[in-house]
């Protein structure tokens, strides 16, 4: 059941969560973390249902700050549930308007769990630095999702430049069935590997990190194709025993194909959302290998211009990809591939942060 | 020139820090023998869905069935999907069906029947070929130990028990492993014969992986219990498994065997062992497995097994608004069954740590509610600086672990009761990790499948253990077997009077659970 308090304080708001928990009979509960969104009226009801669904596994208090940017006085309206139909924790919604909207962090400071973790999400637009965001700062993870906005290269290149551990994308969160799927194909013996391929929809940023996760790994450069979709269609890693490739070109099934097997089907579903936010309130520590992954990204400018624009072909990177890349111990060391070919885009092996801050 | 060979541990893309990506079975087949059991259709089949739905099988993951019926794959296949249908976790999706579908199969035959296992044999080599299983398969005897022996033999004499170069068989037993000391060993001597203790897998389904690693996080991730933890502060542990149910449709399989060897043996043994054990060198199986050992070396029984144990039989009643028959008027039980539905038991751990704190263990059929936790029952304080009236209603600290349902933690201590009086009272503090956090959690059968395909050394017994566990129970089920008809009790109460009794002798109670 429902609460609501127009033009209130975030600290009747506090009571009022209290009073209902209490009303309800369970003062003492399992909250293990506060999750606060930031979203605006289009984007809150979606976000809440899968933030709700999601903590069925991870109990918590949901605190959703909608700001109202306008001209009128500062006002805080607050609606409540707690333990709804299906006892699913605590949610408040709770609306900022006129210059209260500059203000979230100070509604929300006073809300959160004590000690436990606080998660921030922003399921639309994301501030272009969201450690530096006074929300961002309270939070020991920082939830964005590339994909969703307005153009997702430009927002993947914000979150590279701005990279603190802590932060996380859902466009990375999107690609762990892929990632698994492919790890796993390495995992039966395998010839050495000569270079890979990613295709995707065009401007697809899940696309983008799955090719430079692939070279971090591989130490190989890495073409990405622009495919219809929907999402990512395609992973070849080419070897010298042949290709192991893997097309989904349905978002439902995944086709393997490599040499010495049959070719053989598995389960590859887009994912929901819901089920992107449950993976990421499984781990709150840092995730370096996103960080890492990030870095690997090509030269985001280039790509940025031709994805908001048309041609069908990918953008060729500046530069040529060259492999910085130690090999393995034991291993001869080997040089990467020369540039690609031309309409197709490497991705430049580079550990460093360059690209489009250089 | 030097040659490369890439094996599976050099895998490029497998970082220790990505703890997002999951492990995914390589090729491979799962053999399930007994189809046409309740397990398998529950359970199993369902399980095998949730996995491929999950992402977690390989590409061209292959099920084969074995029953002696007069099926071909599309009949065993419409099986599958029907209880795939009925009893699966996740939504059925019609895509993942029809390719899980494909590598669909079935041999009809007898466990003795050469024959079956020569076509077994075959469909299982197909399957190399047409799905790419690369001779990496699993055998599941979801069957009656008493077959063990038969299959076991003719998967050896039909070559399926052996591979070759790299790949794996392995076989998955489920308690009860043996029904004492001495069948106990001739079992695992007949599986150790063709199959190596590694590729065992013996499964107590009642303990999920996941519950085995929340009590070693409870007691090893934390700094507030492991202090207290131990006769200094300890008066007694109850541990306890119930259910509401009678033993339903499994006559044949529960008379004879009976609570004691059903659920004591492997399952209150393991969460002992868990409860007393030191803290392992590293939460790797084999440490694990070695600290579980000793506590079971170190167990005692009462010299007195009449004072101290107690065993009990239902008998009609009322169970949660239902009536019900006892157990010797249910079908397919002789009216002169001594077997008993009831066991109870007081055990002693002889180590420093534990000395003179009893272990209670109880379980039993049609009691008062379903439930399986464990309870740690302090000592009083010393002293109490309040007057005696002010704490008559104060019992004693204790930590409960609730395995199921609700898995958490319940804290009771004393707190003062509100007003200008002083007194305090009892009160309960509850910790769970979700309330349907189980629902979405893996179940148990999804993990334990996944990691017999992916070769993780179980958290579950091995023989040792198995052997263990018979040495302390087999004095006990002696004794009661000399002393016949177990003591009748009420449906829907907990339990027969000697076992309040039992508790009463060492000024205790048990916890209404």
């Amino acid at each position: 059941m429902s609460v609501r308090l127009d033009d209130t304080t975030a600290s009747a708001v506090g009571t009022a969560i209290s009073a209902e928990r209490f009303r309800q009979g369970s003062s003492a509960v399992g909250r293990v973390l506060t999750l606060v969104i930031i979203a605006d009226e289009a984007t809150q009801a979606d976000a809440v249902r899968s933030a709700a669904e999601a903590a069925r596994e991870h109990p918590c208090r949901i605190l959703t700050a909608i700001p109202r940017p306008g001209k009128g006085p500062a006002r805080l309206d607050a609606e409540i549930t707690v333990g709804g139909a299906d006892g699913l924790g605590e949610l408040a919604e709770l609306r900022l308007r006129g210059p209260l909207s500059h203000h979230v962090a100070s509604v929300v400071l006073p809300l959160l769990v004590p000690d436990a973790p606080v998660v921030v999400w922003w399921p639309g637009t994301a501030p272009e630095d969201v450690a530096a965001d006074p929300v961002g700062r309270l939070a020991q993870r920082r939830i964005t999702d590339a994909s969703e906005a307005a153009r997702p290269v430009r927002a993947l290149g914000l979150r590279r430049a701005s990279y603190v551990a802590g932060d996380t994308d859902l466009a990375w969160t999107r690609i762990t069935p892929w990632r698994a799927l492919i790890a796993s194909a390495l995992d039966q013996p395998f010839a050495r590997i000569t270079g890979a391929s990613v295709s995707a929809q065009r401007s697809n940023p899940s696309g983008l990190l799955l090719a430079a996760w692939l070279q971090r790994g591989l130490g190989v450069a890495v073409e990405v194709h622009n495919s219809r979709g929907p999402g990512i269609t395609g992973v070849t890693v080419r070897t010298e025993g042949g290709d192991i490739s893997i097309t989904r070109p349905d978002g439902r099934i995944a086709r393997m194909v490599r040499p010495g097997f049959p070719d053989r089907e598995a389960a590859l579903k887009r994912r929901t959302v819901e089920g992107l936010i449950a993976e990421e309130l499984r781990r709150l520590d840092p995730d370096d290998v996103y960080g890492e992954t990030l870095r690997a990204l090509p030269d985001l400018a280039a790509w940025q211009a031709h994805a908001d624009h048309s041609a069908p072909a990918a953008a060729s990177a500046p530069g040529t990809a060259t492999s910085t890349r130690k090999a393995a111990p034991g291993k001869p060391a080997r040089k990467a591939p020369a540039a690609a070919a031309p309409r197709k885009a490497a991705v430049a092996t580079s550990t460093s942060r360059r690209g489009g801050r250089s | 020139m030097r040659t490369r060979v890439t094996t599976p541990s050099a895998n490029p893309l497998r970082d220790p820090r990505d703890r997002r990506l999951p492990r995914i079975a390589g090729p491979c087949s799962l053999v399930i023998f007994g189809v046409t059991g309740d397990l398998a259709r529950k359970k199993l089949m369902p399980a095998v869905y949730d996995l491929a739905n999950r992402g977690l099988l390989p590409p061209g993951f292959a099920l084969v069935g074995f029953a002696r019926r007069d099926w071909v794959d599309q009949d065993f296949a419409q099986i599958v999907h029907d209880s795939v249908r009925e009893h699966a976790r996740t939504e059925f999706r019609e895509d993942v069906w029809q390719e899980l579908c494909k590598g669909i199969r079935f041999v009809a035959g007898d466990f003795s029947d050469e024959g079956a296992f020569d076509q077994l044999s075959q469909v299982v080599l197909d399957l190399d070929r047409v799905r790419g299983t690369k001779g990496n398969h699993a055998f599941y005897l979801s069957i009656p130990p008493k077959f063990f022996g038969d299959v076991v033999q003719q998967l050896k004499r039909s070559g399926l028990s052996v591979s070759n170069d790299g790949a794996w068989r392995r076989v998955v037993i489920e308690k009860p492993f043996g029904h004492d000391l001495e069948s106990a060993r001739e079992l695992n001597t007949t599986i150790d014969e063709v199959f190596p203790s590694g590729t065992v897998f013996r499964i107590d389904h009642y303990l999920g992986k996941e519950t085995v690693q929340n009590l070693l996080a409870l007691r090893f991730a934390n700094t507030m219990f492991e202090p207290i933890w131990n006769s200094n502060y300890v008066d007694h542990v109850q541990i306890t498994m119930a259910e509401d149910i009678g033993i339903g449709g499994r006559a044949g399989y529960y008379d004879g065997i009976g609570a004691a060897r059903d659920v004591i043996q492997n399952h209150l043994l393991q969460l002992l062992a868990l409860t007393a054990m030191e803290e392992p060198l590293s939460f790797a199986a084999n440490d694990v497995r070695v600290e579980k050992e000793k506590v079971l070396t170190a167990l005692t029984l009462p010299r007195d097994l009449d004072k101290h144990t107690s065993r009990g039989q239902y008998a009609a009643g009322w169970q949660g608004g239902v009536q019900v028959p006892g157990y010797l008027e249910e079908d397919g039980i002789s009216p002169t069954s001594v077997t008993e539905t009831f066991a109870a038991v007081r055990l002693g751990v002889d180590t420093r740590r534990w000395a003179g704190v009893p272990f209670y263990l109880r379980t039993g059929k049609r009691l008062g509610r379903r439930v399986t936790e464990l309870a740690i029952i302090f000592k009083r304080a010393p002293h109490l600086p309040f007057s005696a009236t002010d704490t008559e209603e104060l019992g004693q600290n204790s930590i409960v672990i609730r395995i199921q349902p609700d898995e958490g933690i319940t804290m009771r201590f004393g707190s003062k009761v509100p007003g200008t009086q002083m007194e305090v009272r009892d009160v309960n503090m509850d910790f769970a990790y979700g309330d349907s956090f189980t629902e979405s959690s893996p179940e148990a059968y999804e993990r334990l499948i996944l990691d017999v395909l992916l070769g993780d050394p179980p958290l579950f017994p091995r023989h040792e253990e198995v052997e263990l566990g018979w040495k302390i129970l087999d004095p006990v089920l002696e004794h009661w077997a000399a002393k016949g008809r177990p003591e009748p009790y009420e449906s829907g109460t907990w339990g027969p009077r000697s076992s309040h009794e039992m508790m009463a002798r060492d000024e205790r109670t048990w916890r209404r659970p």
